[in-house]
């Protein structure tokens, strides 16, 4: 279905294909509360340059919170977060362009409604980096090929399965030439039959080298793609291993359990 | 029925209706979607702005609006919206003083259609605008509002044909549209007042009926499929 001879990201994301170590994103001593609910509690996360950070934990840990401060969709109180060196800015014009920086994915996909597969694709590129509609169009057409959508590029996201909207959700991000890539459980609301084909486009992105940060249930995509998982509980970062040390031989009590939980049924 | 039509000039009448209620809609729709994005800004005081006004303006009888704008704006304030000195002032100031009042009370109303809009857009599609990189106004210009307005067709639908209707409150400070008429008939011709009533209902069922036809047939076609 995806041709995986042509890579999905641009060149310049190419030239970095291998970890390289040097940080991209950076976390220091973060900490966010919801009313009395403190979801971060001093998280200290480096991830470098076309990593891939598997971030796993039991529901309500703060996984989404963590993936959502990054882009800047939720505050935080304390501790910095940096992109590529830079703080991400407080609000306004200059923290938009930071956040076109980041591509994230969402769980319930959301494609404009409103507006054609194509569109969907064109609106930041054309709206944030000021592309002529004919380049950022003809740029579309190649990411939606590589998704393998290309076929309903002319339709509306209702028009579309869950499985190709989120591949179009992808290339959506993908457009704008993100330096990472956030994912927050991008196949959990997808039917079965379709999470291969999502699981499968995101893959190919971490070969070629896209630096993402992913969380997710498919503790195979896990073992495949990730150079390291994270494991989170109550906010906190209680483990993080490359993938075989982590299922092979969890360290904390927490973690035990969880995988003892996902991994039987 | 003619003596009706060569003693009082309905044709003018129902012509000033209409532009009454052509410039009201587009005005309330302009001033409504701009209450409506104060209200849903980030910024507490521009917030808290949207919300007065609406508060102040649709708990406000039209019929005071009106009088204020006359009254007030005019009379005491001395705001003039015509050349003082051409012969028709008092016509055409009237009519901007009704187009005024009538405006800034619909916008409320707009106002709040477009907000009930807003509240059929699930949340994630304004932080996917975000989280691509478009600015608040970008979100909104080419994600929210866009998807509100269809959301909203039937409640701004109604909202206009109140507004046909409500031309009907400006009489009381002598602009001469259809009800103007119907009190000058009252007065002078009150043997025709029966037939004068019927040929009224006629032509605002002429100017509100389509709308409704409108509503009906592509309130459905025009929402957002998700
Ligand atoms: N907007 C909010 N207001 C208040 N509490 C919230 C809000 N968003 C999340 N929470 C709470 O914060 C905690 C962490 O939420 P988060 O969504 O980050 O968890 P998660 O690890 O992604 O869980 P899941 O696996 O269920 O998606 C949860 O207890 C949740 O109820
Ligand atoms: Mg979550």
């Amino acid at each position: 279905m995806t041709n995986r001879s042509v890579p999905l990201s641009t060149p310049a994301a190419d030239a970095v294909a291998a970890a390289t170590g040097e940080p991209l994103i950076v976390l220091t001593g973060v900490n966010k509360h919801f009313g009395d609910l403190h979801v971060l509690r001093d998280i200290d996360l480096t991830v470098a340059k076309g990593e891939v950070v598997v971030v796993l934990g039991p529901s309500g840990s703060g996984k989404s919170t963590l993936c959502r401060a990054i882009n800047r969709l939720e505050t935080y109180e304390s501790g910095s977060i940096t992109i590529d060196g830079m703080p991400l800015p407080e609000e306004g014009a200059a923290l938009a362009r930071l956040r076109a920086d980041v591509g994230m994915v969402f769980q319930a996909f959301n494609l404009f409604a409103h507006k054609t597969i194509l569109q969907n694709v064109t609106l930041g590129p054309i709206k944030v980096r000021g592309r002529s509609k004919a380049q950022a169009e003809k740029r579309a057409i190649e990411l939606l090929t590589r998704v393998g959508v290309e076929q309903q590029a002319h339709k509306y996201p209702a028009q579309l399965s869950g499985g190709q909207q989120q591949r179009v959700a992808i290339a959506r991000s993908l457009a704008m030439e993100p330096k990472a890539m956030l994912f927050d459980e991008p196949t959990s609301a997808l039917d079965p039959e379709m999470i291969n084909e999502v699981l499968d486009v995101m893959g190919q992105l971490a070969q070629e080298g896209m630096t993402m940060i992913v969380v997710t249930h498919e503790m195979g995509f896990a073992r495949r793609a990730a150079d390291r998982v994270i494991f989170m509980s109550d906010g906190q970062v209680l483990e993080q291993a490359p993938p075989e040390e982590f299922f092979n031989h969890p360290t904390t009590e927490r973690a035990k359990d969880f995988l003892g939980k996902i991994l039987t049924h | 029925m003619n003596a009706l039509f060569s003693q009082f000039d309905l044709w003018s009448a129902f012509w000033m209706t209409i532009k009454l209620t052509v410039i009201g809609a587009i005005g309330s729709l302009i001033l409504g979607t701009l209450v409506a994005v104060l209200r849903l800004s980030p910024v507490r005081m521009l917030r808290a702005a949207g919300t007065a006004y609406v508060t102040v303006f649709r708990n406000t009888p039209l019929t005071l609006i009106v009088f204020a704008c006359s009254l007030v704006l005019w009379q005491t304030l001395g705001i003039t919206l015509a050349n003082d000195h051409s012969r028709d002032f008092f016509t055409v100031n009237n009519f901007r003083l009704a187009l005024v009042a009538l405006i800034v009370y619909h916008a409320s109303f707009v106002c709040e259609a477009l907000r009930s809009g807003v509240n059929t857009i699930p949340l994630g599609q304004a932080e996917a605008a975000r989280s691509i990189g478009l600015t608040f106004t970008q979100s909104l210009r080419e994600v929210v509002l866009p998807q509100a307005f269809r959301g909203a067709v039937t409640p701004l639908g109604n909202t206009l044909i109140a507004l046909t209707k409500n031309t009907t409150v400006v009489m009381t400070i002598g602009v001469a549209e259809l009800a103007y008429q119907l009190a000058r008939i009252n007065e002078f011709r009150s043997d025709l007042l029966n037939l004068a009533f019927a040929v009224m209902a006629m032509l605002f069922v002429i100017l509100t009926v389509p709308v409704g036809i409108f509503l009906n047939t592509f309130s459905k076609r025009l929402a957002v499929k998700r």
